[in-house]
């Protein structure tokens, strides 16, 4: 929260993205693309909400489906599921959401900080809460989700 | 004029890095009691070399260890004085002094002043001992009449040689006459002087001493030139005076090194060297010192590029260096077109060849271009494996004085290739194999004649390709290892060990972690710790390490790796719906299993009996947690696997092909997978898991213990 008040003279741009009813923000920074989930390599052994890796033009880059991990939306894979491919502490990763909606800026003054419960999100992971008109944005902090030991996704964490 | 230094300073490092490891090798190279005099003169101009450029950039302190170093070595080389195995060890150590000073200009750690005063001084002593025309010689050097030179430097270069005497002035029209008393040789006078000025003008005598050795053909001024070399006749002497110091070529070998240098405009920094480079006020003459030497090397290079290479086996003047991440890269973007072809040549296989004959044709010269590319590529990472043999000599020939042991050090195959990756992280488990066959292995001289072998031992160091990999020997005729005393200590650490064990089995023990057989810790080894490092480094390159001893006649360690970290020959594999790659050189053989052959072992799992061997039978959709689309193992196919010494049968649905296949990292991304060494991406641009044999090999023990593997049939 403190991180995101300093800055406040830019504001953030932020990609939002809907898991079942909620929408949820992130740094528009970290984001590196949205593509379509295809040709996904499962791993073994590895927990259910890690679908598997993909070629990146080259790099293997895991795909974890976020609808599982926070039992959201409903699980289908077709031309139209989405995979927005983001950048964290040095890692390129996947997240399959329901749908990306748009790109908006929020001031400092449209942030609201988060209530102790509320979402499917540990309130550790999220920044805050936004409101624009009638919509009410779950700012999450997308690097300190993906790294997290829930994750199982960086092996600090996870050994 | 301002020029970044810094490029050139950084490229001076690297060169004299490279100039003192050729300096060591050489020297431990050298028949100190008749020393071949191509030898002694790689030696000193590896010497030359790292003053010239210490020069040119200004560390004045490097120069000067350099210097008195240089001139020792040179007089060894003119036979002026005996070479002797003191002198080797104190050149050894000026090696190391120079390395800590170079070090210590990059800001890497301070230069041990003491050790420097040290060298220094032990060099000036032979320097002085060895020198009995001590008693100084009156030496004329004229200046033949013409512009005027760098006055200032050169007097300065004067004194530093000896006393001047007496001196003339000279203009265009009359020469300058210099008289000093010195006790060096007129040869090397010349030689530092003609740096500054045209050596065609210079003449020089050994004005009023008159040597009985030649004295006979001193009656003109270049008697000298006969005394230093008596190949190059006199008239030589004036037109190529270096050349009478070097024979012929030597001379002229630094200068394509220092390419840049010559490039940068500063011109011919090279052969300006420290005493005359700060002091720009008179550049002519030196410009026309450039001038005449390297049209010289213009003509010289044609005819004597093929004896200037072969002597010195020299491949630096050839090569550029460029950045370890650029190969990287480039290597990156073949691996990527190697995987966009193979997509396209899948795909054109759909096409009807007859329609589309053209396409078909420039798809398969694609093909032919693109791995031929590939292998081009991969070969700039090749280096030969001598970048890590090179350090050995030295370390075994300190070790072997520490221990009291005689030792020879053989090497076999240094110029095998392997990927520089592997070059770099080599480098220490071979440190701990030397050390160990040093320490443990070898004999002392008294203990080996009392078991009637030579005093001296042996030790071995051979690389060569066997198959896809290549295999490293570190082999000594010692001791070999002591069966009973590992299995005691195995025991005594509560290892699940039988005295029934093959060896093989035994010997893999002493990679255990902590493992140390040695009656007494000496600062060389017996921590146990290395030899769990030494596996571990191996496995991390996807090698592994072998062991082969009998006591009395020696061990041999063979460490086996790929030839490269990016690129391995594998097979892939079919598991429930998944496809996997397993690395052909864990693969032994694969067959069909019979319903009789696989026994079942009370909640162990199934063993296989291969030709009288009973192999665990491990699944691979059981470890990896897969639907099984198999009923009955005769369905499958069990791949018989080896990794460190232990064999396990795995199986899998089905065998699908044999492929090169691009390797990956998983943890890039993503995490370390249990089984699963890497990852790849096939021709239709799926990913694919490469197979850790080694650690399905360790998953199946957990599933059979060990003790039940090695019972025969």
């Amino acid at each position: 929260m403190d991180a995101l008040m300093k800055d406040d003279d830019a504001n953030r741009e932020l990609l939002v993205f809907a898991l079942g009813k909620e929408e949820y923000g992130i740094d528009i920074l970290k984001v590196q693309e949205i593509r379509g989930y295809d040709a996904v390599t499962g791993i073994a052994n590895a927990p259910n909400f890690i679908k598997g890796v993909i070629n990146l033009r080259g790099n293997i880059v895991p795909i974890v489906d976020l609808r599982i991990k926070f039992s959201l939306g409903n699980v289908v894979y077709d031309q139209f599921t989405v995979v927005i491919i983001i950048n964290v502490s040095q890692r390129t990763m996947g997240i399959v959401v329901d749908g990306v909606s748009d790109v908006m800026t929020l001031a400092t003054d449209q942030l609201r900080a988060a209530p102790e419960f509320g979402s499917a999100l540990d309130t550790a992971y999220i920044l805050g809460l936004g409101t624009v008109e009638d919509r009410m944005i779950i700012l999450v902090d997308i690097e300190k989700l993906m790294t997290s030991a829930d994750m199982a996704l960086v092996e600090a964490v996870a050994a | 004029m301002t020029i970044d230094m810094s490029q050139f300073i950084a490229v001076f490092f690297d060169e004299a890095a490279e100039h003192l490891a050729s300096l060591e090798a050489l020297l431990l190279k050298l028949n100190v009691a008749n020393p071949d005099a191509e030898e002694l003169n790689a030696i000193f101009r590896a010497a030359h070399s790292i003053k010239g450029g210490a020069a040119t950039f200004g560390f004045s302190d490097l120069t000067e260890v350099t210097h008195i170093l240089e001139n020792l070595l040179d007089r060894i080389r003119k036979h002026e004085t005996v070479l002797r195995p003191e002198m080797v060890d104190v050149f050894l150590r000026t090696g190391d002094v120079l390395q800590d000073m170079l070090a210590a200009h990059r800001g890497q750690g301070d230069a041990d002043a003491e050790a420097i005063v040290q060298v220094t001084r032990e060099l000036a002593q032979f320097s002085n001992e060895d020198n009995p025309a001590s008693s100084n010689e009156r030496i004329s050097i004229e200046i033949a009449a013409g512009d005027e030179f760098d006055m200032a430097a050169l007097l300065r270069e004067l004194t530093s040689h000896g006393e001047i005497i007496d001196y003339e002035h000279g203009d265009n029209a009359r020469p300058w006459r210099f008289r000093i008393d010195s006790t060096q040789m007129s040869a090397s006078i010349l030689d530092s002087i003609s740096f500054l000025i045209n050596p065609e003008r210079i003449s020089i005598s050994e004005g009023e001493e008159s040597d009985a050795g030649y004295g006979l053909f001193t009656p003109a001024e270049k008697s000298e030139s006969t005394s230093a070399d008596e190949a190059y006749g006199f008239f030589e002497q004036i037109t190529k005076p270096e050349e009478t110091t070097n024979d012929g070529y030597g001379f002229f070998e630094p200068l394509p090194v220092k390419k840049d240098a010559l490039v940068e405009g500063e011109g011919f920094g090279f052969f300006v060297p420290a005493e005359s480079l700060p002091i720009r006020e008179t550049v002519v003459p030196q410009a026309e010192v450039a001038v005449t030497l390297v049209s010289e090397l213009n003509r010289r290079s044609g005819d004597r590029v093929a004896a200037d290479r072969a002597p010195a086996g020299d491949k630096s003047d050839t090569s550029i260096r460029v950045s370890v991440e650029k190969v990287d890269q480039l290597l990156n973007l073949v691996g990527e077109l190697v995987i966009t072809q193979s997509m396209l040549a899948q795909n054109a296989l759909q096409l009807d060849p007859v329609l589309h004959e053209k396409l078909l044709s420039g798809v398969a010269q694609l093909e032919r271009n693109t791995r031929e590319l590939q292998e081009s590529v991969m070969s700039i990472r090749m280096m030969p494996i001598s970048f890590v043999f090179n350090r050995y000599p030295r370390l075994v020939r300190d070790l072997a004085g520490k221990l009291n042991k005689q030792v020879e050090l053989r090497m076999i195959g240094e110029n095998t290739e392997l990927d520089k990756g592997f070059i770099e992280k080599l480098s220490d488990p071979m440190t701990h194999l030397v050390r160990n066959s040093l320490d443990h292995g070898l004999e002392t001289p008294e203990v080996r004649l009392a078991k009637g072998k030579p005093a001296q031992g042996n030790l071995t160091l051979k690389a060569f390709h066997q198959g896809g990999n290549i295999v490293i020997e570190v082999s000594d005729d010692g001791a070999g290892l002591n069966r009973e005393r590992i299995l005691a200590k195995a025991k005594e650490r509560g290892f699940n060990v039988s005295d029934s064990m093959p060896d093989s089995e035994v010997w893999m023990l002493i990679f255990e972690a902590g493992f140390s057989t040695a009656a007494e810790v000496t600062d060389v080894s017996g921590r146990g710790v290395g030899m769990d490092v030494v596996r571990k480094n191996i496995q991390s390159m996807g090698g592994r390490v072998e062991i082969q001893s009998m006591a009395g006649v020696g061990s041999t360690i063979s460490v086996r790796l790929p030839l490269t970290l990016a690129i391995l020959d594998g097979m892939s594999i079919a598991a429930s719906d998944e496809l996997y790659i397993i690395p052909l050189t864990f693969i032994i053989e694969s067959l069909q299993p019979r319903v009789i052959d696989i026994k079942g072992m009370a909640g162990r799992g199934n063993v296989i009996n291969v030709r009288g061997e009973y192999l665990p039978l491990i699944a691979l959709y059981e470890i990896f947690n897969l639907p099984s689309k198999v009923n009955s193992f005769e369905e499958g196919i069990a791949i018989i696997l080896e990794a460190e010494g232990q064999k396990i049968a795995l199986f899998v649905d089905n065998l699908l092909g044999q492929h090169q296949v691009v390797v990956k990292n998983l943890e890039t991304n993503y995490r370390r997978v249990p089984g699963v060494a890497g990852a790849t991406i096939m021709g239709d641009g799926h990913v694919a898991f490469i197979l850790d044999v080694a650690a399905l090999v360790q998953m199946a023990q957990q599933i059979s213990p060990p003790n039940l593997i090695p019972v025969a049939a």
